[in-house]
């Protein structure tokens, strides 16, 4: 079973900082002063080079055929910081001819020239937070623009070339109606970008929301969430609105056209190899997960590149034995909307997905919930509206 | 032999917190029997949940030589008496050992409900009992008047009590003094047949139940073939002895006066039940000792293993606990909810918490308890008389003729200012008020006539919060009456669940199914789909609740770093449901079932 090697794999780089922290974000990221970024970009280039070693968790793979930046707000980083970036990526990887380059940005932190540069570095893809095109919601998220800081952003990065550009909206905002989100999705896809992923808000812990959101929140004058019945009305809204449009949905929040599916998210589900740089980032090589230190501090620490030797240095590793992998198989293939394989999972298990999982497909496909054809397995659409309830069967 | 004149024979009774164990240990102290290094807190109380709820809940006994003024040596057996009124039955057997009884009230809260319990059951069995005034250091103690109180009250001599403070040690010598003049020296014939009593048992994995006895008459050595006069078992003995503190001290033989133990192989407590006669099977007695009563359950529960697959352990650790605690009775019995599991009889709802916390506790068992009911006489059209301990087993309502419930004389003892608010209560109880006496100008002794099943939940919890902790309780079964009640069922999804199912008085179906259903509407957690909750007496719906439908239940995200934290998010949504029973299509959780218990805490 061991040794499922992809022949190339997915890199992830991880960039933590941002304007300011949004109010409904858990993520790792922080606003930062520009030396610390540069400081911090110096020792992602270090790490980057020195990749994981064998007797600290399996060696990579060598070519790469997805990239994502992610953040924070990774185009908070100049034009030169990035290039630096992609250099010292491609000094050390086979960067894939055809790869699928992400970068996250966001409106207000790019302007023509920026995104010019990005273009010329051989990043094709952009995802921008957009969250809501009201004004209200974006100031109750805390988001730093406006919808026509957004607008240019989105004019320019047209502008320079950009062919493939996923917005991210939000659903379930406090003070939200179910008109208003309507009105986003609305000027969404007049704007038909190849890609859109529409999340519904959820309170995280360790944010400003879950003081006023969570458990023992109090409101204390704040706008109250949506109620259940207009939270899941916008989840209708976003499904029907989306596929009319020409949009259909390959997972439980992300919609595109033909064709332009996040690859690099679609290998997240699939079980595919990634190596994740920077800060918390997250890996999974040859069946071992890893994650990096998440204090900047310690991070710095250790990639220094004033130091003569770095070691690469890794936490939370954990070899994922059968059983985990097959649970991830289908909690996360299930994610797709194409659903799970029977001849992929045969092909990797060696043996019928039905003599481990055969009573939960049955019950589940009794209760309208799973559905089969041919070889694949899928949530119905039902399955999808209550997806954790389905998907904590295939724990075993 | 040892001089009969030179043994004294007796007990400590208090209410709950008088001091009965710290004076028990002072005692012991006192007569050195152990070093103080070898002292534990409290030497008498051995199990860990004693020792946490800091009573007594099985009579244990010690035996220690005191060198008194007179210069002579005494014995003196201190036979502990538990302090609960579950163990009525056990105290009065205790008591029977005895000759005489210290009588422990502190000097500042004076004579409980508990403490005239205790007092009249030991003047009922003859014994001389003297007074002993506690806590007389504490700035509120006021000896004075406690010291009148018990002469009004009692009806005994209390003007030389020892004014002592068993924490601190003062006044010890007095008290161990009073012990030889006041306690009398037993007066068996030890040449007479072999007439011994059973006061207490205890199960040993190697040598079997060791029975403690108190001889009343003649002796018993190793080699005596010895018969228990009411079970009719008989066993060889194989070892006697007397009581150190927590251990076993052999001798040769036992003899008239004493108190000890008794080995003889014996495999099963039952055979060695409290309260009956020991004698020679070779010389028998003529006559059994008075008093001996087969103990009987007052309040019933269903006990279910939370994984149905520790069903055979939870059997293995009730017959365990039943070896050690004759009191405890069980059968196998089946619920539609919650499969396999076991009907037990508990003396008082105390004993079932004790019990519920040792199997949990000792035996590692998860447990799913239903709610504790009291036996029940069900007279059936065809005159046949049922006893009815579990709700389920009702008859079809048209094969009843009537119904009768226990009923319990109980004594409240409270301050004045309080009086009204717990008559209230016992008027919600469905009590009826026999008589009302002063103890002295601020304080009352009522009486009331209270149905079991109507204090068995959560009265005593009542009586506290009513009286700001100042009343203090005690009752015992007075007899069957009969009563209109009615058993309330509760139906999830339209089906009946068994284990939810309780006898309830017609007046207060309506209110409990009311309420049952708002509990079980917050305790169940929202499915795929709608689920009634209805209250049901003999199929006519008293009260509905319904918990929603869930219709989303999405992670909006999970990419490569999210996977280890969404699948524990996952991996909590399923564990929760290994907690819950499954009944039809509905997954109830666990503590549902014993959400009925708490009822009434909005009191």
């Amino acid at each position: 079973m061991q040794g499922e090697r992809t022949e190339a794999m997915e890199l992830y780089i991880h960039i933590p900082f941002c304007v300011r922290k949004c109010n409904y974000c858990d993520f790792l990221s922080a606003p930062a002063t520009g030396a610390e970024i540069d400081r911090y970009v110096s020792c992602l280039c270090r790490e980057i080079r020195m990749s994981p070693e064998p007797d600290d968790v399996p060696i990579p793979a060598e070519r790469v055929d997805t990239i994502f930046i992610g953040g924070g707000t990774p185009s908070l980083l100049t034009a030169s910081q990035l290039k630096k970036i992609m250099e010292v990526v491609r000094e050390n990887y086979e960067v894939a001819q055809d790869a699928e380059i992400t970068i996250e940005c966001n409106p207000g932190t790019v302007d023509l020239d920026k995104l010019k540069a990005i273009k010329e570095l051989g990043i094709n893809r952009l995802s921008i937070g957009l969250q809501a095109t009201d004004n209200e919601s974006l100031k109750c998220l805390g988001r730093i623009h406006d919808l026509n800081d957004f607008l240019e952003t989105y004019a320019n990065a047209r502008k320079v070339g950009f062919d493939n550009i996923n917005i991210d909206i939000m659903s379930a905002i406090p003070g939200q109606t179910v008109e208003a989100y309507r009105e986003t999705l609305n000027k969404v896809i007049e704007l038909k970008p190849e890609h859109i992923s529409a999340y519904s808000l959820i309170i995280e812990e360790n944010t400003p929301f879950y003081d006023i959101y969570g458990e023992d929140g109090e409101l204390n004058g704040h706008p109250s969430l949506p109620s259940e019945d207009d939270e899941r009305q916008m989840y209708y809204d976003t499904r029907e609105m989306l596929s009319e449009a020409g949009y259909h949905r390959y997972e439980i929040s992300n919609y595109a056209r033909e064709g332009y599916e996040c690859r690099h998210n679609n290998g997240y589900w699939t079980g595919r190899d990634y190596l994740g740089v920077g800060i918390g980032a997250a890996s999974l090589i040859d069946g071992v997960r890893f994650s990096n230190v998440d204090s900047l501090k310690e991070y710095l620490a250790i990639y220094n590149p004033d130091r003569d030797y770095v070691e690469p240095y890794h936490v939370s590793i954990d070899k994922l034995s059968k059983s985990d992998r097959e649970e991830e198989f289908m909690f996360l293939g299930l994610r797709r909307c194409e659903g799970v394989d029977r001849t992929d999972w045969m092909r990797r298990f060696g043996c019928d997905m039905d003599s481990v999982y055969g009573s939960v497909i049955a019950k589940l496909t009794e209760q309208g919930l799973l559905e089969s054809e041919v070889d694949r397995l899928r949530l119905t659409d039902k399955g999808i509206d209550v997806s954790n309830i389905v998907l904590a069967n295939f724990l075993q | 032999m040892t001089d009969q004149s030179k043994i004294r024979n007796f007990c400590i009774v208090a209410h709950i917190d008088h001091g009965k164990s710290t004076l028990a240990d002072r005692i012991i102290e006192k007569t050195g029997l152990l070093t103080e290094r070898e002292m534990q807190e409290q030497v008498l109380d051995n199990m860990d949940i004693e020792r946490e709820r800091g009573i007594t809940i099985k009579a244990q006994t010690v035996r220690t030589v005191y060198k008194a003024a007179d210069g002579e040596e005494y014995i003196f057996n201190l036979i502990d008496t538990p302090g609960h009124v579950d163990f009525n039955y056990e105290v009065s057997r205790a008591l029977a050992a005895c000759d005489g009884a210290i009588l422990v009230v502190d000097a500042a809260q004076g004579i409980e409900a508990q403490t005239l319990a205790n007092v009249y059951l030991a003047l009922d069995h003859d014994l001389d009992v003297f007074p002993v005034i506690n806590k007389i250091d504490l700035p509120s103690a006021d000896p004075e008047r406690v010291i009148e109180e018990i002469e009004d009250v009692i009806g005994i001599e209390a003007q030389d009590a020892p004014l002592i403070s068993a924490k601190n040690g003062i006044g010890i010598d007095e008290v161990l003094e009073a012990i030889v003049h006041k306690i009398p020296a037993p007066t068996g014939d030890a040449d007479a047949p072999l007439k011994a009593l059973i006061f207490d048992s205890l199960y040993d994995s190697y040598r079997g139940v060791i029975v403690f006895c108190r001889i009343m008459d003649g002796r018993v050595a190793k080699g005596t073939h010895m018969r228990m006069m009411a079970t009719g078992a008989e066993a060889d003995v194989v070892e006697v002895g007397t009581f150190g503190a927590g251990q076993l001290f052999p001798c040769d033989e036992l003899s008239a006066g004493m108190v000890g133990y008794i080995t003889a192989s014996i495999k099963n407590v039952k055979d060695t039940q409290v309260g009956d006669t020991i004698t020679d099977a070779a010389r028998p007695c003529e006559e059994a000792l008075p008093g001996y009563k087969k103990v009987r359950s007052m309040v019933y529960c269903g006990l279910y293993p939370a994984d149905g697959a520790k069903y055979p352990d939870l059997r293995d650790a009730l017959e365990k606990l039943q070896l050690n605690d004759a009191s405890l009775q069980y059968e196998a019995e089946t619920s539609v909810a919650l499969g396999f599991g076991f009907r037990c009889g508990f003396l008082g709802l105390l004993h079932l918490e004790i019990i519920q916390e040792r199997l949990e506790r000792e035996y590692n068992l998860d447990l799913v308890t239903t709610a504790p009911g009291v036996v029940y006489h069900v007279w059936k059209t065809n005159g046949e008389m049922i006893e009815l301990t579990n709700p389920s087993n009702l008859p079809d309502p048209s094969e009843i003729e009537y119904m009768e419930e226990p009923i319990v004389s109980a004594e409240i003892m409270v301050t004045t200012e309080f009086v009204g608010a717990i008559m209230n209560l016992c008027q919600e109880r469905r009590g009826r008020h026999i008589g009302m006496d002063y103890i002295e100008t601020s304080r009352v002794l009522l009486k009331y006539e209270l149905p079991l099943n109507e204090i068995i939940y959560d009265f005593f919890d009542a009586l506290k919060s009513r009286s700001k902790g100042y009343a203090s309780f005690d009752y015992e079964l007075k007899g069957y009456e009969k009563s209109e009640l009615v058993k309330l069922d509760i139906l999830i999804n339209r089906e009946e669940v068994d284990a939810l199912s309780f006898i309830v008085h017609k007046e207060n179906a309506y209110e409990r199914g009311r309420k049952m259903c708002e509990k079980l509407k917050d305790e169940i957690p929202r499915h795929m789909f709608e689920i009634p909750i209805q209250a049901a007496v003999g199929g006519k719906i008293i009260a509905r609740e319904t918990v929603k439908a869930v219709r989303k239940d999405v992670l909006a995200k999970c990419y490569g770093g999210d996977i280890t934290r969404k699948k524990k998010l996952l991996e909590k949504q399923k564990e929760g449901k290994k907690r819950m029973r499954q009944i039809g299509n509905v997954e109830i959780p666990q503590k549902a079932f014993m959400s009925v218990l708490k009822l009434d805490n909005d009191n």
